[in-house]
């Protein structure tokens, strides 16, 4: 019967999987394993020039070689990725709380989150360096703005969610706003707020990246990006390509960060939580 | 026992009540309607009668176009409507998916200001007299459509309202569940006595539950017939398959092919 709640998944288990959760990180692995293998062959069997296209092995060489100034970097784009990232969730839910409360606000101050999110970052991300002296403050706007239109968006349309019928309840027990507010849309609005939050995350790094791709800083203080570009003048194509397996691996983490926060928070009650028997 | 509503003193008296929507349509005309303390009443009628309208004006949750609403003045609040002495039941159990079971039930004690311990207290005892006891952190996705709703029945009661009011509460529900449900209701009734207003379509469920019977005419909606129901309770499975109990149905099957015909 539809009603009763739902069996746990009894299929057995292999070291903490079963057959279909290996399967679904074997295969993947396995692909991976073979496309790179593919790579190092065709580039030794060409004698293709590391200035062109480096080996995966000579990538991974060099990203061990190069640690010190690459795990720097890569902390300085992680601070400003982060930061932008918690700016824009505290101020995409204030934002949001207050659109809910009033519809001449959201009506008014709507159509300019649309404009800062439609602007092509790379195009405002000079000015912003400009108009602002700290270059790592510069960057974490730019990050922002990226980052904070799909929470402020998702969590806008969480809170306009709530359920009618409970809305109706909490009227006839006489519930202030503030009371509807905490414990009937913020709760309503959660599921939708971390869909915004994992969408962020990974554009919050895009927006760091891109930023300083645009600021191009030198010295001590050069997130990622700089490296990237530093290789690319040098020709250390090598370099580059660990560079770039860094800032890959770090999206993926955040990727997975956000997904495991999203579950945690949600696993005792929103379906897109459970875990379902397949027909 | 003969016609209860001149015997006992009338809890809510609608007066001409009428609702008009923005649309124009007309939801209900002219409804003058006494409901006596203690009294388990139905309205009864074909979709679109505005009984639900009723029960929603009757709450407080939408105003009236014309006509009053009275109410004893011991109950009134600023406003001149019972103040949180109102339960209601919607048609869909309406409980919160974050909360379990208890914490569903709180809720009305915790928005007036009862304190945690004594609120969960209160609905523990809630949930143990509609059968839910052992089931105070289960969340609603793990309880079958009948539990669900008998934690909304217990959300409505923990504040011991004078007035429960029902919207089509069961129609969701299979026979079997709706049976028990009915039983499980009455029982509560005759030991709390809290006044009931019930909407159903269900001329059986209707007949069964009730003392009195309001069959509603649609278009516009407005009260045709006021039908008691005079069979004593407790009322079991046997009244359910007594020939008295076949012979009001069929009386208040009459009344409703009378008012959709009208």
């Amino acid at each position: 019967m539809s009603n009763e709640p739902p069996i746990p998944n009894a299929d057995p288990r292999y070291f903490g999987l079963t057959a279909d959760g290996w399967a679904r990180v074997l295969a993947p692995l396995l692909v991976g394993l073979l496309a790179l293998g593919a790579w190092e062959w065709a580039v030794r069997a060409n004698d293709v020039p590391s200035y062109i296209l480096p080996g995966p092995v000579e990538v991974w060489n060099t990203l061990l070689r190069d640690w010190h100034t690459l795990s720097v970097s890569l902390g300085i784009t992680l601070q400003i990725t982060f930061a932008a990232l918690l700016v824009a969730a505290v101020l995409g839910l204030l934002l949001a709380v207050l659109f809910a409360q009033s519809r001449v606000v959201e009506l008014s101050l709507f159509p300019y989150a649309v404009i800062l999110q439609v602007t092509p970052i790379v195009a405002i991300a000079p000015l912003i360096i400009i108009w602002v002296n700290d270059v790592r403050i510069a960057l974490l706007i730019c990050a922002w703005i990226v980052a904070f239109f799909p929470i402020l968006s998702n969590t806008t349309i969480g809170l306009n969610s709530a359920d009618h019928n409970l809305l109706d309840l909490f009227r006839l027990y006489g519930a202030t706003r503030w009371q509807v507010l905490t414990r009937l849309r913020l709760p309503t609005a959660m599921p939708f707020f971390l869909a915004g939050l994992k969408i962020s995350g990974g554009l919050a790094l895009i927006g760091a990246i891109v930023a300083e791709f645009v600021a191009g800083t030198g010295g001590s203080a050069s997130g990622l990006a700089y490296r990237i570009l530093e290789a690319g003048y040098q020709l250390q194509i090598p370099r580059m390509f660990a560079a770039l397996l860094l800032v890959s691996a770090t999206g993926i983490a955040i990727f997975l960060v956000m997904t495991l926060i999203s579950h945690l928070a949600l696993r005792s009650w929103h379906e897109s939580a459970m875990t379902r028997e397949k027909g | 026992m003969p016609d209860t509503t001149s015997l006992i003193r009338p809890l809510v008296t609608l007066r001409g009540v009428e609702k008009r929507y923005r649309n124009g349509t007309l939801a209900v005309r002219g409804v003058d309607l006494a409901i006596g303390q203690g009294e388990f009443v139905s309205l009864l009628g074909p979709s679109g009668c505005g009984k639900s309208t009723l029960l929603r004006i009757i709450a407080g949750l939408i105003d009236a176009s014309a006509g009053t609403i009275e109410w004893p003045s011991a109950m009134h609040d600023a406003r001149g409507r019972p103040e949180r002495s109102i339960g209601f039941v919607f048609q869909e159990p309406t409980l919160m998916p974050w909360a379990g079971a208890l914490a569903n039930v709180m809720l009305p004690l915790r928005l007036a200001g009862v304190p945690k311990s004594e609120a969960a207290d209160r609905a523990a005892t809630a949930l143990a007299a509609v059968g839910l006891a052992g089931f105070e952190k289960a969340y609603p996705r793990a309880l079958s459509g009948g539990m669900k709703m008998r934690v909304s029945i217990a959300r409505a009661l923990v504040t011991k309202p004078r007035i429960l009011l029902m919207d089509e509460p069961f129609a969701a529900l299979d026979e079997i569940t709706r049976f028990k449900l009915n039983n499980d209701l009455l029982e509560l009734w005759e030991r709390e006595r809290f006044t009931t207003i019930f909407v159903t379509h269900s001329v059986f469920e209707s007949v069964y539950l009730s003392q009195r019977i309001v069959v509603m005419a649609a278009r516009p909606g407005r009260v045709v017939h006021d039908i008691p129901i005079e069979d004593p309770y407790p009322r079991g499975e046997s009244f359910r398959t007594s020939a008295e109990y076949a012979a009001q149905c069929r009386v208040v099957s009459r009344a409703l092919s009378e008012a959709m015909a009208a």
